[in-house]
Parts: C-alpha cells; sequence; structure tokens
C-alpha cells in the first residue's frame, strides 16, 4: 500500500530510465537529503559531528569503493586503508608543493593518484582470483604503507613520518568547525554516491557483474576481461583514495602511515559484508553499524556492569566488548548472510501489501 | 496513585536531589582515554590501573585536592588513532567545565589529538612520548611532553653508555635497533648529532611492525659486531629482540632499551634470557616507594583498587601511571594556589599549573614519591621539565636501578626541538607566544 | 659466504615456524573449503590454554593435553554453532565468519586465562649450538632444530593419519568432493568437527613454538600474517605445500632483509631496512605469475 509502484507509468525513456524510478523512493531520498543537509546540521552536537558523523560518511565512501570492486566487480580486495593512504598523502602533497592548489582539485588529484596505484597492484586480478587475490591484494597494503614510511619526501621530511594536514579553504572560505567540515564531507559524499549509483546500472557497471558472477562466461560473451577489472580496480581505488583524503584532512587532521592499517582495511571489508555486498545502501548501513556497534557496547557495557553489580574490571569489560562484536558479527551472517541492504529489501516487499496482506 | 509508585516517585526526587546535592560541591573531572585490550593492553592494565588508583588515593586519603573530589570517566582506545579521537570528543564537552590534562600513552593519539586538544583548550600531557618538540610551548602551549623526551632520553642513555667506558666512545660501533614507526624515528636525529659529537660508529637497523621476527636484523648485528645497542621497541619487539639476542648470542648487558622496552610485560616473557638486560626509565619500580605500599593499603584496602590481578602493583608500569597521575594532581595544586584553593580548576587553569611545576625532591618526599621521578621544573620555553631517566637491569626477578638520574645533552637537544616546533607553526600558521612575557 | 650461508639456515628455520602455522589452515581450507582466519586466534588460545594449566600447577605433558582438550571442544563448538548453520553460503561469507570467530577468540581468551604476557618454558634454550659456533664460527639454534624436529613430527604424523586410518580416507573424501562423499556415507558434520579438531591440535603445536620463542601474548595473533604468504606458495590445499612455502618465505625474507635495503639505499639514499612486512606478499605475488593456483595447489578448471 504505502510502497506500491502500480499506477506510476512511464511515458518517456528519460522517466524509464531515471536514477529511482519509483516515486516513493524518490521523494524518500529527497526527505533524507532534506534531512542531512538543513535538519541534522542545525542539531547534531559536536560530538556527533565529529566522533560519529564525520567518520561515518568517510568510512561509507570507502566501504562504497570495496562495494564497486568486490561487491559489484567480485574481486576480493584486503587493501582498502592502504588505497585510503595513498589518497591521504597525495592530498597533502598536492596542497604543499602546488601553490595556489584549490583543495577540491588536490582531493580530486588524490583519488586519481589512488586509482594509478589500484590499477596497479589490480593487475595480478587478471590472472589469479579468489582467496589467492585477496592474500595478493595485501601486498598492496604492507608494500604502500612501508613506502609511505620509508620515503621521508612524502612526508616532506618530517622526523617522524606524521603529515599534519593543512586548513581547507575553499573560495576563501575557511571550513574548521565540525560543522562546516561535516557539510563539505556529506556534499562530497552524495555527489559520490550517486555517481557509483549511476555507474553500476551503466554498462560499465553491468560488465562488471558479468565479470563477478563468473569471467569466464562473461569473456565469451565478449566482455574484454582486462579493461573492466581494471576500472573496477581504478574507481574503487579512487572513492577510496577520496575518503583518505577526507580522513586526513576532515577527520584526523594528521595521519601517519601506521594508522592505515591492515586492520582498518578489514574494517572496511566488515562494512561491505554486513551491509550488503553488491549495494550501495549496504555500505552505508554497513558502516553505521561496524562504526556505531563498539561504541555502543563501550557505553552500554560498563552501565550495564554497573546496574547488575557484576565486579567486572574495565579490562574484561572491554574484552566482552570485542567478545560481543565478534558474536554478532557471526550472528548476522547466520541470520542474514545478504546484509542488512536485505532486510531492507525484504522490508520494502512487505511494504508494499502492507497493511492489506494476501 | 499506588502506594508503591508513590514510594518510587519520592525515591526518583530524591535521587534528583542527591546528585543535584553532588553536582553542587566542586569536582575535578579528568578525561582518560586508556586501552586495556589488544596488543598493547597488557601494559595499558598496568599504566592506568595505576593513575587510576593514584587518583582514587587522593580522594580517599585527602578528601580530594585540596578538598575537590576527583571524578573521572575512561574511554577505550584499544592503542587507534581514531577511536582515541571519539573517546576525546565524546568526554569533551564534560571536560569544558574542569578537567585534569589527558594522558593518552600513545604515540599516535597524542599526534591526533595536538591541535583538537589547543583548540578546546584542554591540556594534554605526554609523559615521555608523543610529539616532542612540544618542549617548545611558545608553539604548543597545551601540549606537555613532561619530564623527558624521547631525543633526552637517548642522548642521556648515550651518556651512560660513555661513562660506562670510561669517558669516550671514540671508534666505539653503537647499533640503533628500532620500531619502524614515528615512535621509533624520533630519537634517530639526536643520535646523529651525538654520534657526530662524541665520533662513534651509529648504524641505524629498522624493525617492521609487529616486530615478531627479527632473525636477520640479529644476525646483521652480529656481523657487525657492535659494542652496544640501544633499542627503542615496544609490545612483542622488546620480548623477540631479547630471545633473538640470546639466539645470536648477543650479550644481554650491552643492550639498553627505551622506557617503553623495560618494563616486567617485556622481560618476563622472554624468561631467563632477559637476565642482564638494561633499559632506561624515568620512574623506578617496586613497592618500597612509600606512596605505592600505601596506595595499596589504603585503595586495595577500602576495596577500591583497579587492578584485578594486585600482583602488577609496584611493577614499572604500575608507578609510571601512578607517576603520571602525581604529575596531574601537583599541576592542579599549583592551579589552585593560582586561582584560588578548592576550587575545580578548568583546562586553560590547569594548563597553566602545568607550565609552572616546581616539584623538588622535598616535595616528592611529602608527598612519599621519594625517587620515584626526577625533581621537575616547567617554564613555558621548556615543557619538558626535567629531561633526566634513570638506567635499570634486570636481574633476572626485578628491575634493578644501576645508575643515578642522568640528564641528556640539553644544549645538543633542546634547540633541534625548536627548530621543528618552528617550522610546524609555519606550517600551520601559528603565531608563537612570546615566552619572556609569559613569566 | 659464510654469512651467506648462516642467513640462509637461519632463514629456513625459521620459516618452518611460518609453516606450523600455515599447516592449520590447510588443513581447514582442504577438507571444508573455509579459508579460517582465525586460525591466529586459534594459536593465541591453544598458548594460553597450556601456559595458564602450568600456572594452576599443572606439569607440561598434562597442561599440552588440557590444552588439546579445550582446542577440540572449541573447535567441535565453532562446527556446530557457526560453520553449520552457514551451509551452502558463499565462501566469503564463511571467510567473514572466521574473522567474527577471531574476534570471539581474542576476547574471550583473556577473559579466560588473563591477559598479561608471559613466558613458556619447554625446557629447551634458545641458544647457539657451542659445537657449530666453535668449528664453523656459524650461529645456529638448538630451539629452532627442535622445532623443525617437531615439524617434521607433525607433518609424518598427519601423512600417516590422513594415509592409514579410516577417519583420514574420510578426511580426504570429503576433501576432493563433498557431495561424493555424502552420497557414500560420510557423515560430513562429523567429519568437519574432526578437522576443527585438528585444526585445533595444530594451532596447539603452533602455539606452543611460538609461545616458547617469544612470549605467550596477544601478539600471537599476528603469526597468521606471516603464514599468509606461505600459504599462496605452496597452495592452499598442499600439506607439503605448506612446508616448502615456509622454507621458501623464510629463507628469502631473511637473504632479503640482510641483502637487498643496501642495494635500494645506494639508488635512493635512506634506510630500507624493514622489508619483512611486505617482501613475502611481493614475493608470493611473483610466483603467482608463473603457478596462480601455488607451487601445490589443485589445477582449478572453470566450466561454463
Amino acid at each position: 500500500m504505502l510502497y506500491r509502484e502500480a499506477g506510476q507509468f512511464k511515458t518517456s525513456y528519460a522517466a524509464d530510465q531515471q536514477l529511482f524510478p519509483i516515486r516513493q523512493d524518490r521523494m524518500g531520498i529527497l526527505i533524507l537529503l532534506a534531512v542531512v543537509f538543513l535538519v541534522i546540521p542545525g542539531v547534531a552536537s559536536e560530538y556527533w559531528f565529529s566522533a560519529i558523523l564525520i567518520p561515518f560518511l568517510i568510512f561509507s565512501l570507502a566501504a562504497l569503493g570495496l562495494n564497486i570492486l568486490t561487491g559489484y566487480a567480485g574481486q576480493l580486495s584486503l587493501g582498502s586503508a592502504a588505497f585510503m593512504a595513498v589518497g591521504a598523502y597525495a592530498a597533502y602533497n598536492f596542497q604543499l608543493r602546488i601553490d595556489g592548489i584549490p583543495i577540491l582539485v588536490s582531493f580530486v588529484c588524490a583519488g586519481l593518484t589512488a586509482a594509478g596505484v589500484g590499477i596497479l597492484f589490480g593487475l595480478p586480478s587478471l590472472w589469479i582470483k579468489g582467496f589467492y587475490l585477496a592474500v595478493a591484494t595485501l601486498a598492496a597494503q604492507f608494500f604502500i604503507v612501508w613506502c609511505l614510511t620509508k620515503f621521508p619526501w612524502f612526508s616532506n621530511h618530517s622526523s617522524s613520518g606524521v603529515i599534519s594536514a593543512q586548513q581547507l579553504i575553499i573560495f576563501g572560505y575557511e571550513f574548521a568547525s565540525p560543522q562546516e567540515k561535516y557539510l563539505l564531507v556529506l556534499s562530497i559524499v552524495v555527489v559520490m554516491a550517486l555517481a557509483a549509483k549511476n555507474m553500476v546500472r551503466s554498462s560499465t557497471g553491468r560488465a562488471w557483474m558479468a565479470v563477478r558472477d563468473m569471467d569466464v562466461a562473461a569473456s565469451v560473451i565478449g566482455i574484454r576481461l582486462m579493461p573492466t577489472k581494471l576500472l573496477a580496480f581504478a574507481v574503487s581505488s579512487f572513492y577510496c583514495g577520496v575518503a583518505g583524503a577526507l580522513y586526513a584532512f576532515c577527520y584526523l587532521g594528521s595521519v601517519e602511515p601506521d594508522g592505515f592499517s591492515l586492520d582498518m582495511s578489514f574494517r572496511i571489508l566488515f562494512m561491505i559484508i554486513i551491509g550488503g555486498v553488491g549495494s550501495i545502501l549496504g555500505s552505508f548501513l554497513g558502516a553505521a553499524f561496524i562504526l556505531l556497534l563498539p561504541i555502543f557496547l563501550d557505553i552500554a557495557l560498563p552501565w550495564a556492569a554497573g546496574l547488575l553489580g557484576l565486579p567486572f574490571s574495565n579490562a574484561t569489560v572491554s574484552h566482552i566488548q570485542v567478545l560481543i562484536f565478534g558474536a554478532l558479527i557471526m550472528f548476522f551472517l547466520i541470520v542474514e548472510p545478504h546484509g542488512l541492504a536485505r532486510l531492507w529489501q525484504i522490508t520494502k516487499e512487505k511494504l508494499r501489501l502492507w497493511p492489506f496482506p494476501h | 496513585m499506588s502506594k508503591y509508585r508513590k514510594s518510587a516517585l519520592t525515591a526518583a526526587v530524591s535521587i534528583a536531589l542527591l546528585s543535584q546535592g553532588a553536582f553542587a560541591a566542586e569536582e575535578q573531572f579528568f578525561p582518560i582515554v586508556s586501552y586495556r585490550i589488544g596488543p598493547y593492553g597488557a601494559n595499558g592494565q598496568s599504566f592506568f590501573g595505576g593513575f587510576v588508583d593514584y587518583l582514587n588515593y587522593v580522594n580517599l586519603k585527602e578528601n580530594g585536592i585540596n578538598g575537590v573530589k576527583i571524578t573521572w570517566e575512561e574511554c577505550e582506545t584499544e592503542y587507534n588513532n581514531a577511536k582515541g579521537i571519539e573517546c576525546y570528543e565524546r568526554m569533551k564537552d564534560k571536560a569544558k567545565l574542569s578537567t585534569g590534562p589527558i594522558h593518552p600513552m600513545s604515540t599516535g593519539i597524542s599526534y591526533a589529538l595536538i591541535d583538537k586538544t589547543a583548540a578546546d583548550k584542554i591540556p594534554m600531557a605526554m609523559v615521555g612520548y608523543g610529539r616532542t618538540d612540544a618542549v617548545d610551548g611558545s608553539v604548543f602551549p597545551y601540549a606537555f611532553p613532561l619530564v623527558t623526551t624521547y631525543q633526552m632520553q637517548a642522548s642521556a642513555i648515550i651518556r651512560f653508555i660513555k661513562e660506562k667506558e670510561k669517558g669516550s666512545l671514540e671508534g666505539k660501533k653503537i647499533v640503533f635497533l628500532y620500531h619502524d614507526s614515528a615512535y621509533g624515528k624520533e630519537p634517530i636525529v639526536a643520535l646523529q648529532e651525538e654520534a657526530k659529537l662524541n665520533k662513534f660508529e651509529l648504524t641505524l637497523i629498522p624493525v617492521a611492525h609487529p616486530g615478531n621476527e627479527q632473525g636477520a636484523q640479529w644476525l646483521k648485528i652480529r656481523q657487525e659486531k657492535p659494542d652496544y645497542v640501544i633499542f627503542w621497541g615496544w609490545g612483542v619487539m622488546n620480548q623477540t629482540a631479547i630471545k633473538a639476542a640470546q639466539k645470536v648470542g648477543f650479550p644481554r648487558d650491552r643492550m639498553i632499551g627505551s622506557w617503553w622496552a623495560g618494563s616486567e610485560e617485556d622481560t618476563v616473557p622472554a624468561g631467563d634470557a632477559a637476565k642482564g638486560y638494561m633499559s632506561a626509565t624515568w620512574n623506578v619500580a617496586g613497592k618500597d616507594v612509600p606512596l605505592i605500599a600505601d596506595i595499596e593499603k589504603v585503595v586495595y584496602g577500602a576495596g577500591k583498587g583497579n587492578l584485578g590481578d594486585t600482583s602488577k602493583i609496584g611493577t614499572i608500569l604500575y608507578n609510571r601511571g601512578v607517576s603520571a597521575a602525581v604529575l596531574s594532581v601537583e599541576a592542579i595544586r599549583k592551579a589552585q594556589e593560582k586561582y584560588g584553593e578548592g576550587k575545580a580548576m578548568s583546562g586553560e587553569q590547569v594548563r597553566w599549573g602545568l607550565e609552572n611545576l616546581n616539584i623538588t625532591d622535598a616535595r616528592l618526599k611529602e608527598i612519599g614519591a621519594t625517587n620515584l621521578l626526577p625533581e621537575i621544573k616547567t617554564s613555558c620555553d621548556n615543557h619538558e621539565g626535567s629531561g633526566k631517566i634513570k638506567i635499570q637491569q634486570w636481574d633476572g626477578e626485578k628491575w634493578v636501578v644501576v645508575s643515578d638520574w642522568i640528564e641528556g645533552n640539553k644544549t645538543l637537544i633542546h634547540p633541534l626541538f625548536k627548530i621543528s616546533a618552528q617550522q610546524y607553526a609555519k606550517e600551520k600558521g601559528i603565531t608563537p607566544r612570546d615566552c619572556a612575557k609569559e613569566m | 659466504m659464510q654469512f651467506f650461508l648462516e642467513v640462509l639456515i637461519n632463514g629456513l628455520l625459521s620459516g618452518v615456524m611460518y609453516a606450523l602455522v600455515a599447516l592449520g589452515f590447510v588443513l581447514v581450507y582442504k577438507a571444508s573449503g573455509v579459508f579460517n582466519f582465525a586460525q591466529g586466534a586459534m594459536v593465541y588460545l591453544a598458548a594460553l590454554s597450556v601456559v595458564s594449566c602450568m600456572e594452576k600447577g599443572a606439569p607440561l605433558w598434562l597442561a599440552i593435553i588440557l590444552a588439546f582438550i579445550i582446542m577440540t571442544l572449541f573447535g567441535i563448538a565453532t562446527e556446530k554453532f557457526v560453520l553449520r548453520k552457514l551451509v551452502n553460503q558463499p565462501p566469503i561469507t564463511l571467510f567473514m565468519a572466521t574473522i567474527g570467530l577471531a574476534f570471539f577468540i581474542e576476547g574471550l581468551a583473556p577473559i579466560m586465562f588473563g591477559s598479561e604476557p608471559r613466558a613458556l618454558d619447554l625446557g629447551i634454550v634458545d641458544e647457539p649450538i657451542a659445537a657449530i659456533l666453535d668449528s664453523w664460527d656459524m650461529v645456529i639454534s638448538k630451539f629452532d632444530l627442535v622445532a623443525a624436529g617437531v615439524a617434521a613430527l607433525l607433518v609424518t604424523t598427519l601423512a600417516l593419519f590422513f594415509q592409514y586410518t579410516r577417519i583420514g580416507r574420510a578426511l580426504r573424501a570429503v576433501a576432493d568432493d563433498h557431495q561424493a562423499a555424502l552420497s557414500i556415507g560420510i557423515p560430513l558434520q562429523h567429519i568437519w568437527a574432526i578437522v576443527w579438531g585438528i585444526a585445533g591440535f595444530v594451532a596447539l603445536v603452533a602455539g606452543m613454538m611460538w609461545g616458547a620463542r617469544n612470549g605467550v601474548q596477544f601478539a600471537l595473533t599476528f603469526t597468521a600474517l606471516k603464514a599468509l604468504p606461505v600459504l599462496i606458495i605452496g597452495g592452499f590445499t598442499s600439506v607439503p605445500g605448506a612446508i616448502v612455502g615456509g622454507l621458501i618465505i623464510g629463507a628469502s625474507e631473511k637473504l632479503a632483509e640482510i641483502y637487498l635495503p643496501p642495494v635500494m639505499q645506494s639508488m635512493f639514499g635512506g634506510n630500507f631496512g624493514g622489508i619483512e612486512g611486505w617482501f613475502p606478499y611481493v614475493l608470493a605475488l611473483f610466483f603467482l605469475l608463473v603457478r596462480p593456483e601455488g607451487l601445490f595447489g589443485e589445477k582449478h578448471i572453470d566450466r561454463v
């Protein structure tokens, strides 16, 4: 009832091919955009901006990047954090070394640099697949971080290898407060998410999915594997690279190569699997889940332990958090292996008939 | 309204009133960003155990700092920079009213917080780690690398070796084996300067994170046959290095670690291999310090101890946590002297306290911390305040102090900080304060 | 030349240590197609249980038996509560589940046994053998030789077990083809429980060796990272592959750490040591150029 597409007739190709063909979806997206752009900046506290919303958006973008590669093109990667590192260091160096380069341009250049590196490390995907490829992408993870540590040029010869991001100035306006940074990150993420949504339904996206489902069959029907796979690596790394630049400039402010650890790559992988492999929405849901769950446990567990009067030391509480985190991941996989996005799909199907099911 | 409901309502009202009453009394809040799990969790447990125990001790023994009760909140960072930021942001609002210095106990987190703390006017203490050029307080008003820094420590270790070698290092060979990260790379500049000055040969050998495999590095060391190995490790890298030294037959009493490589957590897992191994430290171990013994009696006697495992009391890192808390509390005391005794201090006021610390041996004796840590006197252009360390040696059971307080070569090292801080100020567009006016 | 030999031998010996961890991965992958990322965490759990049992006063042999029981129970529980429910899911989902399992263990083990780093004393001193040191001036550690012996024993036992016991044959049948094994009446779930038990046993051996070498602590979970390139080179499904892969990685990694940085230094200036983090992975990548299934892996044939 609420979510019924019956009666919505498409009278032109343009209408049939639009990004959100169903009216309810369009309205939903518009309302969502209005909320995140207009309402949230007014009501959220500084803590929400700088500790939850900004990292959430940045990790969603990185997860989106990985989802393009893994979810749509079927190439498992464990090196996303390294491509974020490339983006962060590239943006820093573009700002540092080219006088007067606008910050947004250097973000784009950072993404392009990451894309280039991504293509390089995507080459092995042409002859290996599956877990062999996943472990091969670990080479990218370790090698890139090592390079950034070893060549002092990347960090402008700072003795510790740590870089401090420059000020964010766009058209003479400085984005300094968490709120302004949030709006900047949000705008970039929205544009890139819509672009991704558009891309995956284009011929490129369909080629990716064909390769994912079976690359031999895809090549038989005339999809050229090399450009398709490498393009997936490039686009994915571009997204990760921009996310990395935002991570350095809008979130942490100063980063060191070691911060982009394997651990972070894994977290991004968690996000897409919990959220839904091969779903744009899933990247966002997964990022929210993986980021918020530990914070929630961090607050809830000591409270619960105190309430029940359990004599837990702080260390035990922290360990229980890790344990529950692991258990919940397994639980979610068992209950819904296709991720949170699948739950949303089921809800939509229910809503189609609700409140009058057969 | 039923009887039960009524009583519940009264209870709720009285709780509300009570909590309001408690709020009216002055409270000094401490935001604690700690870590007790993950690869470095064991180290964090001892350190933050000591830290919280001392705060509790002050509350129990003296009813707070001049009557101001200490409260705190803890947040787990897992030694992860992003989580550190989240924790900081979570506690920041509370810390705006009154705050003790933040101790992130992680070089990475302290780097990530350095701009934020300055903007929010919350002081950050990096006792023996973190951004070392923050010694120059004119550029970093809110960051305090208290007691000593990596560079000063390296320089002091060189001085110790020099004394051992009867005053000359000429022609000696020293290997610097380090964790390949910001932490391990900081002292290199200082060592290179020292090498020039003292004419010894310095070889740098990095170890990749996490450092649980060092076979190649130690074979190289065996081939080089150095007189000493100075060692900057952390976590599993420490035990592995000690074990690997045994494996290639390098004498452990010629290995000197940094203070992150010199705790029970590092030597106990290495077993007998660690016997004779030396390390730097800025605080001593043991329960024979009166303060530590008293904390065990008062805090654990009252059942308010923070450690699950009381055998950690008196270990190096536990005592270090206590020392860090002593510094924080003393800074607040100092601030109260200026801004009003018996009042909660804001971040700005505590910052002043940290910058005007003057902890003498007499004062340390007063609080029972005789010789626990060196004397400290900070100022605007010296946020370090001491630069002294002791060298300790593992005898197979416990750490034994084998030297007096040794000061690094200040005239050599401090100008390096100045240069680095100026560069940072230029990059960030900070106008340094004029320290002459701060007196 | 003599130094080269010394590095080579020591590298081969540490390769044995990598192979010990890699073996656990291979066993599980071979029998159930699960890439078990929790193997590192299992190594940690196993070593911790041995140490804690010894702390409680048990002699070494008893501690090992107790730890073995713990690991077996754990393996069976994993199969029963997690993997059985994920049958027929894509491999990536199973892989994710084992990452969740790794977190679970990393939280559980310290709650059960405490988290402070501890020493594990097996009674073998990790010192150079004096005779070799004196006559050839070469460092070869007693402990490493023992570890190599243990690894050889382990592989022989596993080989015999797979070759000559009923369960072993059933395991091989399952590894070849799940469906065919099921159809001739091999109880798949029992077999998987046994495989996880064996993986627990291998983790126990690896945990004791690594624990005695570097101390028992959280960082034992990182040993998994050393095993992954070994897997690529040896192939995910081959027991001898794990051993050979381990030897190749160990030797080349040590030689590279000694001889490569000076070359790079002369090219770029600066200090380039500490390449052990990525070198094995890049090496493994080059192996994949030649053999995409690893040295001993089974050739994968795609059917459309």
